[in-house]
Parts: structure tokens; sequence; C-alpha cells
């Protein structure tokens, strides 16, 4: 159990710039998850607390004492990779067994059973524990690799996309499984993701990344509904959001030359800005009032997604899969009240004022 | 435009039969979408078609004539891979152009041509741009430029958009979909990921281990998957599948859980109804979306109780996983309806969502809500 601290750390890789003044703080027994797309340097923070990677500058700090001269080993914390990396020719039991034996921790036997039989049951492995782990489907290498880690009860655990190896539906049943082993482990997770839709089903809190900093921290709901650039807003959420052009004029907001009615941040006069609108916040419906043509359907199943055309600009809504929507039609249209974003377009800001 | 017939395609490798049977007709400028999970056979079929691969048995027809002595280039279709395969020497104008090289048409016309092309795909400003200055999303724009500028009779994809982000995955979706209805070529599209097939497809074939499991629009596989391989690869959320049984009791009909005595209220018909298709009532599996799994606000009688074991927000909507006494099933609901692991809840299912499969076969019953007497 330990909470996870760092300070203004920045790596750099030769003349790159992997972590730029990086500051994050891991509340002890969270599930915390970094989200963000390829390169954003989440990676290498989990390297960096995991004492696989220096940093250049800044501190770690682990349950409060900085780690800086402790050794990965020492740090006791536990890493969770993409690839399982398991011992091929040896039994379950043996794997989970292995990192018990090593001559730091002098364990008994009789301790070491206990161990894995407690991580075993837990993970529900117990039926494979005398399989070579090379007969094994992805999804339990998976769970042994969890399996391997949580035997040493260790202070955190740092999972760098332990999931994305595996098929939509093992992956699916494994993110439940996690937060739940989570939850009944009370340790802190510390877990890295391309993936929003990990992100939001799995995380107490979300830091979002990009190049090197931390972008947004917040619980998913605060994420999703009050997103504080462009950028976040644009990345998280499925269909992603769309985005209009628009300009603040003394106080007023307008889009393609027609008012809105948003409540703005005080001292937002005028300025270019650009509104942010989910699929879920437009309302099809009949008189409403704006008025566009329907570009695209995508059928999901429970729902559909409807391109409208508004103007020159592509705006998405979101429909039940049971109302007709053909390509080529008009219709009317209008946003939720409340559920505008709106961003400054220049420095990519959120500009809503917040109630 | 084409139309494609593919007869009892069977093909081997070696000792393995990688498609087994296949039966399936791609109508003029049908959109049809090959959907399943690695290994199932789809990419051999797609290879089959283009004339890479030789089949086994069986005969492939594209507007009623057998192609299977025609070598790829004589087959009239054009092949869009998931890796782009562009000439790194070549401007983008230049790898558009390249097919009509052979045609041997005039200077100005190919010019016109490849402009036309690029218009659609919106990549005219990138024409003097070589391939290594390009993104990923706009080097496959070239790669389906190339491939439209010949006007094939029909367009093969293999994952097109497998090896884009997510984000531009969604753009290039929507701009493959809108290519579609302008161009209206006969399309045959490979993926492994049901959003696309679904988002994209007039049609979705689904198959596994080398067997075509189904054939329909988007909506009916959905819906009305055939079988429980189709349910649960179909959708996201996945299906909840799991056991159950029907009874009735003085002229009421419910449907249990597992082992539990009580259950849920259903139509009286579907007892009937599954003894019409040779089943057992007594030994389902109940196949349900989330979505028809329906909280009920505690007061109505109908409904059971459970219990929220696990809640995951997605933003739009949470998925809830409620433990009705030992069965878990997925609740599709409003965004912070429920707050609170552990916290009871009413629930009760959706007759219209109702799927009932046979344990045996795995088929679906076909049972349908108001079909029959009730």
């Amino acid at each position: 159990m330990a909470q996870i601290e760092l300070k203004e750390v920045t790596k750099h890789f030769g003349a790159n710039v992997a972590l730029n003044g990086l500051s994050l703080n891991v509340a002890d027994g969270e599930f915390f998850v970094l989200l963000g797309p390829t390169g954003a340097g989440k990676t290498t923070t989990l390297r960096t607390i995991a004492g696989l990677e220096k940093p250049t500058s800044g501190d770690v700090l682990i349950a409060g004492e900085d780690v800086r001269d402790q050794t990965a080993a020492e740090r006791d914390v536990a890493l969770v990779f993409q690839y399982y990396s398991l011992y091929p020719r040896y039994t379950v039991r043996d794997n989970l067994a292995f990192p018990l034996r090593s001559s730091i921790r002098r364990m008994a036997d009789d301790e070491i059973a206990s161990r894995i039989a407690w991580a075993s049951k837990l993970l529900r492995i117990e039926h494979l524990l005398d399989r070579k782990t090379d007969r094994l489907s992805g999804g339990e290498m998976q769970r042994v690799s969890i399996g391997r880690a949580i035997v040493r009860e260790p202070r955190a655990f740092l999972m760098d996309e332990p999931l994305s190896n595996l098929d939509a539906k093992l992956r699916e049943a494994l993110r439940g499984e996690l937060k739940n082993l989570q939850k009944r482990l009370k340790s802190t997770f510390l877990f890295v993701t391309h993936d929003q839709i990990e992100a939001l089903s799995m995380g107490d809190r979300i830091g979002v990344m990009l190049n090197g900093t931390v972008m947004q921290v917040g619980t998913p709901n605060e994420i999703y509904s009050r997103p504080n650039s462009i950028f976040v807003a644009g990345f998280v959420g499925t269909p992603s959001m769309s985005f209009i052009p628009a300009e603040v004029m003394g106080g007023q907001l307008s889009v393609l030359g027609r008012k809105l009615n948003v409540n703005l941040a005080k001292g937002m006069t005028q300025v270019r800005a650009q509104i942010g609108l989910r699929a879920e916040d437009v309302v099809i419906g009949e008189k409403l009032h704006h008025s566009g043509v329907i570009h695209e359907v995508e059928n999901f199943g429970v729902e559909k997604i409807v391109t409208l055309r508004w103007a020159d600009h592509l705006i998405r809504a979101a429909l039940p899969a049971s109302v007709s929507t053909p390509v080529g039609d008009k219709v009317t249209f209008d946003f939720r009240p409340g559920k505008v974003h709106c961003f400054d377009a220049t420095s990519g800001r959120r500009i809503n004022a917040e109630g | 435009m084409a139309e494609i017939v593919l007869r009892d395609i069977e093909k081997y490798f070696g000792d393995v039969y990688v498609i087994r049977k296949l039966n399936l007709t791609i109508k003029h400028g049908e959109f049809v979408v090959l959907l399943g999970p690695s290994g199932c056979g789809k990419t051999t079929t797609l290879r089959a078609i283009a004339g890479l691969e030789d089949i086994t048995a069986g005969d492939i027809l594209i507007d009623g004539k057998p192609v299977q002595q025609l070598v790829p280039g004589d087959r009239d279709i054009a092949f869009v891979f998931q890796l782009f395969a562009l000439y790194p020497h070549l401007t983008a104008h230049d790898n558009i152009a390249f097919p009509l090289r052979a045609t041997r048409e005039r200077p100005e016309e190919v010019t016109a041509k490849v402009a036309a092309v690029a218009k659609s795909l919106q990549i005219e400003h990138l024409m003097s741009k070589r391939p290594s200055s390009l993104s990923g999303g706009d080097m496959q724009r070239v790669a389906i430029g190339r491939a439209l500028v010949r006007r094939p009779k029909a367009m093969l994809m293999d994952e097109p958009i497998g090896a884009l982000d997510a984000k531009l995955r969604e753009e290039m979706r929507v701009e493959l979909k809108r290519l579609h209805v302008e161009n209206h070529s006969t399309t045959i599209y490979v993926t492994h990921d049901q959003v696309e097939a679904m988002a994209l497809a007039d049609r979705v074939a689904i198959m596994n281990e080398g067997v075509l499991q189904q054939v329909g629009t988007p909506d009916e596989v959905y819906n009305n998957p055939a079988n429980l391989f189709v349910a649960q690869f179909v959708g996201s959320p996945v299906m909840n599948i799991v056991p159950a049984r029907l009874s009735s009791l003085r002229g009421k009909a419910s449907l249990a859980l597992g082992t539990a005595v009580s259950g849920f209220d259903v139509p009286t018909d579907f007892a009937q109804q599954i003894e019409r298709a040779g089943g057992d009532p007594g030994a389902v599996l109940l196949g349900i979306r989330p979505e028809g799994v329906v909280l009920t606000d505690g007061k109505a009688k109908t409904g059971l109780s459970a219990t929220v074991q696990l809640i995951e927000p997605l933003g739009s909507h949470d998925i809830v996983d409620l433990d009705f006494g030992g069965t878990v099933l997925r609740a599709r609901t409003a965004s912070g309806r429920l707050a609170n692991i552990g916290d009871k809840v009413s629930a009760t299912l959706d007759s219209a969502h109702i799927r009932l499969f046979d344990p045996q076969s795995s088929n679906s019953f076909q049972v349908e809500f108001g079909n029959g007497a009730d």
C-alpha cells in the first residue's frame, strides 16, 4: 500500500524530451489510469516509478519517501506488461512461486504455498496450477502474469497496457476482473492505456497525457463532461466530439452567424473559439433551431450515429437504431442545454463558465 | 459494378481445411463485410476472389462467368491491403496514375482521372508529395485512390484501416462509406472489428473456423444472431449469455436464471415456440443485450432484485454488472443512475430483447416476441 508522487519529473532521451516537468499524485489505494496517445510518455512514467529509468530531473516519491537511490527491487512495486513474460517450460505454480523464492525474501515453503493458493483463488486459475504456461490461452497467461505480481504483495502495481494483446471479448471480461481485484486488494494501481474506454470504465481517476505532461486529472465523469482542452475533449469519448469553429464577440458566442446561449467564463469578450458537441447531446427532431442534411449513417445496433452536414461542417448525433434516417434527408436539430463545450481556438483551453 | 457469386468454395492448406463449403452472393453495388476472428478464413476468401489464391473446390463467378482460370489482372478487381503498398519514389499523383500506365490512355485523360479521384478523397493538396512525407491516413487514402482510379468492377479491401489509430479510423470509416455511396462499386471488405463491420456494411457475413455463420444486415446480425458465436462476436459490450429455465404456473410464464426459483415474467408462448423448434424449455440459454436489462423503480411488482456488483462508466452511459442471486447480467444504464457497489435494485427483461438459444446446438431458437397466440 503506497501513495505515489512525481514532482516536476523530466526525462530526456538524447534530444528527445519524453517527460516534460510531469507532476502527478496517486493516492494510496487508488485505481489511477494514465491515458494518452502513443508517444505521450505514459510508459516512461511507469518505468521511472519502477526504477527502470532514471529521471533527468525531478523527484519520485513512494509512500512519501524519495526513491532516487533505490534499485527497482528495493522499491517493492510490481510491473505487469502488455506481453506476458512467463517461463514457458514451467508450470503455473512454478511461475507463481518464482518471485517468492528469491534470495532477498527467504520465504518458508508453507508460506509460499499459502500465497499461491490465495492468489490463484483470487484470479480463478486454481485449475491451471499444474499446467505448463505454453498450454494457456492469452487471457489465462495474462492472469498468471498478474498472479505473479500479486503473490509478492507489493506496495503498488504498475500496469502497462496489460489488456491490449487480448481479443475484444476477453479484454471486456478482464476489465471488470481487474477492477474487482483492485477493490479487494485495496492496493494502489497505476494503469497505462491508450484506450479511452478502458480508462473511463476502470479508473477512479484518470490523468490524460500528451507530449510528456499531464493535460488534465479528474474522475471519469469530470474528464468526459468537463474536458479542459480541445485535446482531452477529442481524445475521450466514442464517437469523438464534433468541433465547429465559432466566435465570441462582446461576450456573445455565435456559430455560423447564429447566436448560441452559452455561459462563458468571465473576461471572455472577444475570442476565436471552437465549440465541441458530443453525439448524445445533439437532438434531431421537428422544427428545431438548426437545419442540416444527413450525410452518413452508421448503425451500431443499440444506436445509430448520424453524421449531419451543417453548412460546411460535419456534426455527429446519436439516435435510437429504430429511427429511420435516409441519407440526403433534410432535418432540424438542436443541442442539449448546458452541453455545448467551448474552447479558445488558439490555446485550446476550455472557456465555459462552470456552474 | 459486378455481381460476385461464391459457390461451394473449399480451400485446404495442406491438411488444414480453411474454407468449408462457403456460399455467398454479393450483389451489384453492394458493400459486404466479411467479419470474423483471426484465422477464420476471411482473408483467404478475399484472396481467392482476387485470384491471389487457388481454391481447392467450388466456383467463383463474377457477373456470371467463372474466373478461376483468369489471372488477377484479368479479373478487373482492385485490392487494398492493410499495409499501404505505395511506390516510395513516386509522388502521390504518380502512385495513383500508375495503374493507368498499362491502359495507354492519353496523358490529359490520365491527369483528369487522377484529379477526379484525388478530389473525392480530398487529397488534392498532397499530389506532389512522396509517401514518406505523408501521414498513415493520407498514405491509405492514396492507396485507395490507386485502387479507385481504374474504376474496377469490384473493390476488395483487407483491413484497410486496421493499422491506423482510433480517431483516424473513425474518420476514414465515414469517408469509405461516402466513397461507396458515390461510386457504388461492389465492395468486399474484411475486418475482425465488429464496430467497423456494423458501421460500413450493407450486409455482414460472419465467419468462424472456415464456416459462414450468418449473413445479414447489421440490424439482423445484431438483433437476431443465428447462434451463440454471432451473438457474442457482434456488439460491445458482449451479449449476456446465461443458462435459464422457462416454466409456467397458473397461466403465467416465467424465465428463471440458473437454478433460481423465481423468474422474470415472459410471454406465455415462448415455451411453445421452443417445443415447436424441438427444444427443451426447461434448459435453454438466455441471450440478452445490456440494453434489454431494464431497471424498474422498485414500486412496480415486475422485476427481480439484484445487487450492483460493478459499475463501468463509459461517458455517454454506464455498463453495470447486476448480480441476480448468483447469475450476473450486464445492464446499460444512464450515466450516474447507479452510484454504489452493493446497492440493491430491481430490474426486469424487455421481452422484445429476449433471445433463446439451444445449449446443444448453440443455435438460436428464433423465438419471437409477439409471434403466435399469447
